[in-house]
């Protein structure tokens, strides 16, 4: 374990109430027919496509661009995510060719 | 004729809708559980982790909560930023979860993006409590979730095989997110200023702080364009 028994507990009990609480959000803020503002719903329509995309860039933050390998896993990796999906959109078959793909490319091509 | 109100019958008329789940859950939920055991947790730690957070892209970013230099208020940020899609889910549950009674807390626990789509994918059948038949298909989920973490964990830990790269998986996860949101709405600006702020961000503030900036910057620029006339989210449209 790279840090201690104790911050390991406190970590996963405060991903678990961080996550139960997004979820509990709108129950609590929302009661039995309390209109919803438009700007929540506006938010709810427009934030989790920059929020995921946001993601995406900081699942890619490590790529080193202007060295060794210069992202080309990842690259490659991502390309034949994204070609997978659009083609068979099939969640299970672009993560798991997609991962194994990037597996292979940095454990022998790109060592 | 007696109706069938048992949670017998709700779990029997759930699981045929949860096989896709199934398959899902335990492969996510495996590499879940090899990424966690790569960092030295066993399948306790998983085990446990699963039941209680229940989070499929939350859990894979938790796994980079366990390495020292990590702010607890990090943790607390990254995990809401995770998961602010939820708050928008529930919005659109509010009437569908006000019979459920006492199982209303586990319902809303449990409300993953599957679990979620199975919700609108499926229509409670006739003659089984609507309640119950939800509950069911939340707790098997659940369940697939929690066996998959932990097969993956004890894989991690007994096979010895390389998994350097394994963490792609939550890449490709938010990847496939990205794609399906792209050709779902039609209007594209919010997934480019995700994508094109936060790359900004790295370069303006560094890789280790540029979530919060870009975040705040990324929802100033929406509350923004929603102004623009041209813009399909204007007052006229809705």
């Amino acid at each position: 374990m790279p840090i201690s028994f104790s911050r390991s507990v406190i970590i996963i009990v405060l991903v678990a109430i961080t996550t139960f609480a997004t979820r509990l959000f709108p129950f609590v803020l929302f009661p039995k027919g309390r209109k919803i503002p438009k700007s929540v719903e506006y938010l709810g329509k427009v934030l989790p496509p920059a929020v995921i995309g946001m993601l995406v860039v900081y699942c890619l933050k490590g790529v080193t661009p202007l060295s060794f390998p210069f992202g080309l896993p990842e690259l490659i990796a991502s390309a034949i995510v994204v070609i997978l999906h659009v083609w068979k959109r099939n969640n299970l078959l672009s993560i798991g060719v997609g991962t194994v793909l990037y597996m292979v490319l940095v454990q022998t091509v790109f060592k | 004729m007696k109706k069938q109100n048992t949670y017998k019958a709700a779990f029997k008329a759930a699981f045929p809708y949860t096989l896709p789940v199934l398959t899902g859950y335990l492969f996510i939920g495996i590499a879940f559980g090899v990424m966690f055991a790569d960092k030295g947790y066993n399948f306790i730690w998983a085990g446990i982790m699963s039941i209680l957070v229940y989070a499929g892209s939350g859990q894979y970013l938790a796994v980079n909560f366990f390495a020292p230099g990590v702010s607890l208020f990090q943790v607390v940020f990254m995990t809401f930023m995770v998961n602010i899609r939820h708050i928008f889910y529930g919005l659109s549950l509010l009437d569908r979860f006000k019979t459920a009674g006492k199982k209303k807390p586990y319902l809303i626990f449990s409300l993953t993006d599957e679990t979620y789509s199975l919700y609108f994918l499926t229509k409670t059948p006739e003659g089984v409590d609507e309640g119950k038949f939800l509950f069911s298909i939340a707790l098997l989920d659940h369940s697939y979730w929690v066996l998959g973490s932990v097969i993956g964990s004890l894989a991690g830990t007994l096979i010895p095989f390389n998994s350097k790269g394994i963490d792609f998986a939550m890449t490709a996860l938010f990847i496939v997110i990205f794609v399906e949101q792209w050709f779902d709405g039609k209007n594209r600006f919010p997934a480019v200023c995700g994508v094109v702020i936060s790359v900004i961000g790295i370069l303006i503030f560094g890789r280790e702080n540029f979530i919060l900036p870009s975040m705040i910057i990324i929802l100033l620029a929406l509350l923004a364009y929603r102004k623009v006339p041209e813009s399909k989210f204007g007052k006229g449209e809705q």
